[in-house]
């Protein structure tokens, strides 16, 4: 059956019609046409569907869009201010070449955004651990951390 | 496309009883991170699901006045982890969350759905077991209280009624952390986004002199098909002195009870194995963070 939900999808309001078996995914993709939101294994695992829930990284693949009803949905074509400048997490990855195919990528940068939201610092091993909810086939991590490192490190 | 007839979403614990009794083939779910893997394997289909995501009472997490710590049954493990007084109080439990999935996991799992579930992989409940938990189930009629080693009755199964109750809140009484120092060690392949081959929590309190163990509780997941206390060991440790030779004893002693599987993840002859080191270390670092030294 479908259903009425209301979000806000990226600062602005969204009044939509959803299946009720409908992951948040396909809605946001299929219905809202935000494609940076990636379907990886729809099972939770790779963390390329990644979506910032009220703030918080949540995998969308797995999130039932009704439940979206009423709270308020961050992706990466979110992130793009007035003037068309990158986040800070944005821009560090590509100075540090932190993107190959750029499967991963939107979810990572979520993930970063929301660390730069904590107002936390964290060292390597920290940021490893942050980081593991994502799998990327490509670079072998190690410029994914040091684009993090240079924005929510602990020495940046 | 998930198969899903139904949707609803409780906004109290009594709306989720009406829900229950009105919608006899509905299930409930919290974070969705068994259920809705259920569903994508089609091991569930034509669910009719109804959500706690947005019942702010089963989240809370706060000290009663006799001391007990009451966890609601829908707090996420980041939650749980991060929260002041279980790091305080029950450092082990804010350990074991850390330990489940990933960081996205671990904002919208629940301890109820990691409870309920009633996986023996689950990272959560040897910690609750070693902490001697009560589990509070409310259904129509009012609530009952389950002590969580009396909760699980197969693999898989669970003493709760899940066509009328619903799990509250895990109630972890003074007496089981007031001076007590705990350690949860999980055995995985890698690191992140593991399944626990084998998970060890440890639950000790020393005498006066931190020379001797007062008591201890030692409890294990998927060493048996339920979750396990490991009652001959902790028989064997009441009074013992902390010397090498408890910790031999406790190495011989600890697969009595234990009935550990043969599978692709781990051999048998491996799992026994990493039963007697596992509970070894456990109780060490477990010994250490209750006040004591090992010599
Ligand atoms: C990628 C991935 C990695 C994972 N890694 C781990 C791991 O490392 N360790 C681990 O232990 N688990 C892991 N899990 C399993 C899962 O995340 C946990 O078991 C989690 O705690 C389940 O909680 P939930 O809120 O998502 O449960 P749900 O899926 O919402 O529910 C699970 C079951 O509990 C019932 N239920 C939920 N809440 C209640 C309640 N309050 N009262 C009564 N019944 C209830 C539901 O009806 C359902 O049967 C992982 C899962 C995924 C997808
Ligand atoms: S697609 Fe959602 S975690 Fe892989
Ligand atoms: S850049 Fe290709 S998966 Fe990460």
């Amino acid at each position: 059956m479908m259903k009425i939900i209301n979000m806000v999808v990226n600062g602005k309001p969204a009044e939509l019609a959803v299946e009720e078996g409908e992951s948040l995914t396909d809605t946001l993709r299929n219905r809202l046409g935000l494609t940076s939101v990636k379907k990886g294994c729809e099972v939770g695992e790779c963390g390329a569907c990644t979506v910032l829930i009220d703030g918080v990284a949540k995998n969308s693949c797995i999130y039932l869009s009704v439940w979206a009803d009423g709270h308020s949905i961050l992706t990466v074509e979110g992130l793009r201010t007035e003037d068309c400048e990158l986040h800070p997490i944005q821009k560090a990855f590509v100075e540090e070449a932190a993107i190959q195919c750029g499967f991963c990528t939107p979810g990572l940068v979520l993930t970063g955004v929301e660390l730069v939201n904590s107002g936390k610092k964290f060292n390597r091993e920290e940021l490893r651990e942050q980081i593991s909810g994502h799998l990327c086939r490509c670079t072998g991590y190690e410029n994914i951390l040091n684009a993090l490192e240079r924005v929510v490190g602990k020495n940046s | 496309m998930y198969d899903i007839i139904h949707t609803f979403k409780a906004s109290s614990v009594n709306d989720v009883l009406e829900l229950l009794s009105s919608n006899s083939d509905a299930m409930l779910v919290a974070g969705g991170t068994d259920v809705m893997i259920r569903m994508r394997e089609r091991k569930l289909r034509q669910a009719s699901l109804i959500s706690l995501l947005d019942i702010p009472d089963l989240k809370t997490i706060s000290l009663r006045e006799d001391g007990a710590i009451v966890i609601g049954a829908g707090a996420c493990f980041t939650e749980i982890s991060e929260n002041t007084i279980v790091l305080e109080k029950i450092p082990m439990l804010a350990h074991a969350c850390r330990q489940v999935g990933s960081p996205q996991i671990r904002n919208i799992a629940t301890i109820g759905g990691n409870i309920c579930n009633g996986a023996v992989s689950a990272d959560s409940v040897p910690s609750l077991y070693a902490l001697d938990a009560e589990l509070e189930l409310w259904g129509k009629d009012g609530s009952r209280l389950v002590p969580i080693r009396k909760f699980h009755t197969g693999p898989g199964q669970t003493v709760l009624q899940k066509d009328r109750e619903l799990l509250t809140a895990i109630i972890i009484p003074l007496s089981s952390y007031a001076h007590h120092g705990g350690c949860y060690i999980k055995f995985g392949q890698r690191n992140a986004m593991e399944i626990s081959t084998l998970g060890c929590a440890v639950n000790v309190s020393l005498t006066g002199d931190k020379k001797h163990i007062e008591k201890a509780a030692i409890a294990f997941g998927v060493a048996a098909p339920v979750p396990m206390r490991c009652a001959k060991v902790e028989s064997l440790l009441i009074g013992a002195e902390i010397n090498e030779e408890m910790f031999f004893t406790v190495r011989e002693n600890i697969l009595e009870g234990l009935k550990p599987r043969d599978s692709w993840r781990a051999s048998l002859e491996l799992r026994r194995q990493l039963i007697r080191e596992m509970s070894v270390r456990a109780l060490k670092q477990a010994i250490i963070n209750a006040g004591g030294s090992l010599q």
